[in-house]
This record gives structure tokens, sequence and C-alpha cells, in this order.
């Protein structure tokens, strides 16, 4: 039995180290995305358009992962793109998670009317296609950062709150929160003091689940062309162009959707593995 | 409770979450900055033919009053017109219902196909070294959502292997009238093979990428019933009747593992039906996710109402029936 314990725990570890490995690469990339791009990741040379990557024949230097249909470096416009979607995650990911993880601990831990009134919305909330309500409150709201991260927290928050919201249930049947109150804790101090540090695991569980989620949406939203502006590149938009000319020039797809690929598996492998960490039976 | 009562009281939670979303939607889209009027006049238009447009399409009242106006008539099935189109909305979102329909059961088949045979083979293999492959697919497979899932299809089968279509829901070239708009059915029943080949060459990329997390679902849960499953006195006394391991699985342990994800796939297929929106775009299939997409970009208010509401009400009528069918199946709740 500890042998197979010591075997899970290993593989935990080879998990979190691999995840945690990529998402320090892609922190670096961003922050030093001008001293590691190759070209201006905006500059357009219809001369150098279509450049294969440097392993097929015509792949030119300083291309290393070819161009695309404008003659734009697609290394260089991951890189830059890194950044957007890093800002997405860690900020649009931060806010759903505060607004979603209150709304819950005040629905499950108070219960009455404020749970009834949460948990109508909720369902409400999972009557709305996720993707085309982004899409609509987008449309309405303009494309930008600020509306992307408002449109990211507008339809996930029901994700933390469902969670947290059922967790709190859980706690609040616990002798601990009875005792806390016996000692004279007002309610809001029991939520805060007791309750919310016996949910933090599963909220930072759920929000790097969360960060990951909002990449895909970031590019979801920039695959339709409802995300940043045109001229700013992002994976989203960039596999957006690589879908259009995937028959004539397939590394603009594959690049930007390899990177996106690995970035959302790091990031819920990464939540997997912290569940795990956090998981009682396995210390 | 009785079975009645309980349907009664789904019923009215279900138009309260309608009458939620309904409200919401209309408010938002109200928000847009700007008339939606003026986009569909050429610059310069006079001033009172862009009244004249308001007040044909009930923009010139207040916003209250709209939605009252707008509810009465979706209560009498009239969604109102199309700004781009100018046909009825509720004839545009039923001409493109059958096709996401379509799409979307197909995709739950594959799911429940896929998923179902993964988990009874790590259960046949338990211990074996297909058990931790079929493991480790499963945890990619789940962490990786559909538009990706999507997007790998099309360079796999479109471009390196390029034995599927990538785009469209049937070859434009084929010549032939369909008399309804769900042409995978039609084409099965007026047994033209060909045609029904055709369509699934189109349809089985998207489905496959809708149906990919849904699948790794059903085979974590299944797999997980019926390790559970397995371990009690019946079916080790099947096993000891002579049973072999296929039989002792498939009849014995099975229709008792089964419950818990035949609830979970109900639920999960609503998640999956708002999988279609992107998932149709990214596959040019002409659906109504697609169509939504291009009502939002045009900013066809009525259009965008109409998919919205009638999205959410099959989200609620398939909530409804997982629960009906729930209650039904399980025997604790049969007599209650």
């Amino acid at each position: 039995m500890d042998n197979a314990r010591a075997q899970i725990k290993r593989k935990i570890g080879v998990r979190l180290w691999l995840s945690g490995g990529w998402l320090t690469f892609l922190v670096l990339a961003a922050i030093f995305a001008p001293l590691i791009s190759p070209q201006d990741p905006l500059a357009q040379d219809l001369f150098t358009s279509r450049l294969p990557p440097f392993w097929v024949d015509g792949a030119e230097p300083g291309y290393p992962l070819g161009s695309d249909s404008l003659g734009r470096d697609v290394l260089s416009r991951i890189v830059f793109g890194t950044r957007i979607a890093l800002s997405v995650a860690f900020i649009a990911g931060t806010i759903t998670c505060l607004l979603g993880a209150t709304l819950g601990l005040i629905a499950g831990y108070f219960r009455g009317w404020p749970d009834m009134l949460i948990s109508r919305l909720v369902d409400i909330w999972m009557a709305f296609p996720p993707v085309l309500f982004a899409i609509l409150l987008i449309a309405v709201m303009g494309t930008g950062l600020t509306s992307i991260i408002i449109a990211i927290v507008v339809i996930d928050w029901t994700r933390f709150a469902r969670v947290i919201r059922a967790e709190a249930i859980g706690q609040s049947a616990m002798d601990y929160v009875a005792s806390a109150q016996v000692a004279g804790r007002t309610r809001f101090s029991t939520m805060f003091r007791e309750i919310l540090p016996n949910v933090l695991p599963t909220i930072a569980v759920l929000l790097t689940l969360e960060m990951g989620i909002a990449v895909i949406v970031e590019s979801i939203l920039s695959f339709v062309n409802l995300s940043i502006s045109t001229d700013q590149p992002t994976w989203g938009g960039m596999i957006s162009e690589g879908r259009v000319s995937v028959h004539q020039a397939w590394w603009v797809l594959i690049f930007p959707l390899l990177t996106l690929f690995l970035t959302v598996l790091s990031f819920s492998q990464l939540g997997e593995g912290l569940k795990d960490h956090f998981d009682p039976v396995l210390k | 409770m009785t079975r009645i009562k309980r349907i009664l009281l789904r019923l009215l939670t279900m138009s309260i979450t309608l009458f939620g979303v309904a409200v919401i939607v209309f408010f938002v889209i109200r928000v847009v900055p700007g008339n939606p009027i003026s986009m569909m006049l050429p610059p310069g238009a006079q001033e009172e033919d862009i009244a004249r447009l308001q007040a044909l399409y009930g923009f010139d009242r207040s916003i209250p009053e709209q939605f009252f106006i707008w509810l009465s008539g979706v209560m009498q099935g009239d969604l109102g017109t199309s700004i781009t189109t100018h046909q009825p909305v509720l004839g545009l979102v039923l001409s493109r219902l059958p096709a996401t329909l379509e799409l979307s059961v197909v995709a739950l088949f594959l799911a429940v196909f896929i998923g179902g045979f993964l988990a009874l083979a790590s259960t046949r293999m338990r211990g074996t070294r297909v058990e931790g492959m079929i493991d480790v697919a499963n945890g990619m497979a789940l962490s990786i959502p559909d538009f990706l899932w999507g997007l790998v299809l099309v360079l796999l089968f479109g471009v390196l292997w390029p034995v599927f279509h990538i785009s469209g829901r049937i070859s434009p070239t084929l010549d032939f009238q369909f008399q309804t708009k769900f042409y995978l059915f039609e084409s099965v029943m007026r047994l033209r093979f060909d045609i029904w080949l055709d369509l699934v060459s189109h349809m089985f990329l998207p489905a496959l990428a809708l149906a990919i997390p849904l699948a790794a679902i059903i085979a974590q849960l299944l797999k997980q019933s019926l390790k559970e499953t397995m371990h009690l006195d019946y079916v080790t006394l099947s096993r000891t009747k002579g049973y072999g391991e296929n039989h002792v699985i498939i009849q014995e342990a099975l229709p008792n593992a089964i419950l818990p994800t035949l609830t979970l796939v109900g639920v999960q297929f609503t998640f999956l039906i708002g999988g279609t929106v992107i998932i149709e775009r990214l596959f040019s299939y002409e659906g109504l996710g697609n169509m939504a997409i291009d009502a939002v970009i045009n900013r066809d208010l009525p259009l965008i109402q109409g998919i919205v509401i009638l999205f959410a009400l099959i989200f609620t009528i398939v909530n409804l029936a997982v629960d009906l069918t729930y209650a039904a199946l399980n025997p604790k709740l049969r007599h209650g």
C-alpha cells in the first residue's frame, strides 16, 4: 500500500513539475518577449510570405517557425500572444474566483434567501450557452482586454459559486463552526475566519482550472475576431488565420495550436495535481 | 411528493429560468451603444426613414415596454423579424435547428459509444498496461475542450490525412431535393446511402470534437462505478457459477453500475449542445450556432434573442427529461 502511495505521489510530482515548468517558461517568454522574438510580430513583408518552418525546404533563417500569408513571423507572434493569454488567465481567473467564491460562500453559509437568490441566478446562467453569451457580451461592450475579462467573469462565476456553495454547506455542518459561534464570533467572522480557510484548497484548484478556461475563452473570442484589436497578435487570432489557409500553410495553424494545447493542458494538470496534493487520503 | 406534483414544480422552475434568460438577454443587448437601425440604412438616410424603421422594429418605445411587447409575441410563437434578412426569426431558427440537433445527437451517440467502450475495455483489462494507457488518454481528453479537439481534428483528418470534409454540411455538388431539414434522418429513410455517406463525412469531425470530452467523462465515471460493482457479492457469485469475464462485466455488473453515468450524461449533454456554437463555426457547419455568431456580428438583435431563447429552451427541456428519466429508472424514487 505504501509503495502504491509513493508511486502515485511520484506521478503527481512529475505532472506538477512538467506543467509548472511550461507555465514558468511562458511567463518568462511574456516578460522578455521583445528580447527573444526574432522579428517584429507586426512587420508585414510580402516577400517573406508563407515561409515554411526551419526544417522544411525553402525556409529562411530568422523565421524559425515560418511566416503567415502577410509575411509575419509565426514565432514572434506566438511569443507576443503569450502576453495577452497570460494577462487574461491571471486577471480574469482571479476576479472570477473572488466573485464566484464569495457568492458561493454566502449562499452556502447563510442559506435562506441569499441562497435562494444566488442558486436561482446560477440556474438561469446554466441555461445560457456560455460561448454564445461571451460573444454577445463582447459585441455589446466592444472589443478590448477589459471587455474580455468582464465577459469571462460574467459567464464563469457560477463555476466557483456552485462548488464553493456545496463545500460551505458541508463545512457549516461541522462542529468547529458551531463552537466558533458559541465562542462569540459573528456570522461574517465565522465565514471568513473559519469556513474560508477550509475551502481554500478547493478554491486554489478551481482557480488554476479557471485560468486554463480563461485562455480558451480568449482564444475562442479572437477566433471569431472579437478579442483585442486585430493588429495585436493573439493565439486565437493566429489560429483563425491558420484555419483559413490550412491547406496552403499548415504551420500557421499548428504552432499556435500546439502552444495553446500545452498551456491549457498545463493549467488543468496543475489543478489536478493540486487537488491530489491537498487530498488528505494521499497525504 | 407525487410524481405529478414533482413535474409541475419542475415546470414552474423551468419557466422562471426561461423568464430570467429572456430578461437578461433582452436588457444586455439593449445596452448596445449606437442604434441598431443606423447600421441598416445607407449613410445620409433621412430622419423620417430612421424614425419609420425604428417604429417598425419597436425601437422607439421604452425598454420595459419593448420587453413586454416582445415577450407577449414570444408567448404566441412570434419571435419578431430579423433585421438583416427581413424574415421572421421563428422561421429562420427553425430552419437551422435540425442541423444542430442532428449534430448534437450524433455527437452524443459517439460519446456514449466511445466512453462506454473505454470503460468496459479498461475494466476487462484492469491491472494491465492497457488500463494505464486508457487512463492517460482519458486525462488528456478531459483537460482539453471541444474547440481545441476540433482544431486538432482539422489538422489530422483535413490536412495530414484528408479523409473527411472539414467544412459545410453537405457537398454543394450533390443534386438532391430534401423534403425536411433533417438531412441525415431523411437520407436514411429514403434509402439514399450515397447522400448519407456524404453527410456523415461532413458531420463526423465536428461530432467527434464535441464527443471527445464527454466520452472521457463517461469513461471515467462508468469505470469507477464498474469498479465498485465488481467487488459486490453477487458479481463474485456469478463468477463462481462459471460465467466468463465478459458475461460478468456486461450482463451482471453493467446494469447496476450504469445509473450514475446516465444522469451525468444528461447534464453533460447540455454542455455539448452549448459547444456546438463554436464547433459549427470552426467547421462552417450550417447550424444554429453558426447563425448565432453571424447574428451577433451583424447586431441582429431580434435574431440573437430568438436563438438564445431557443438554446435556453433546449437546455431546460433536456434537464427536465433527465430528471424524469432518472426518477423512472431509479427504484428508490419510483414509488416515492
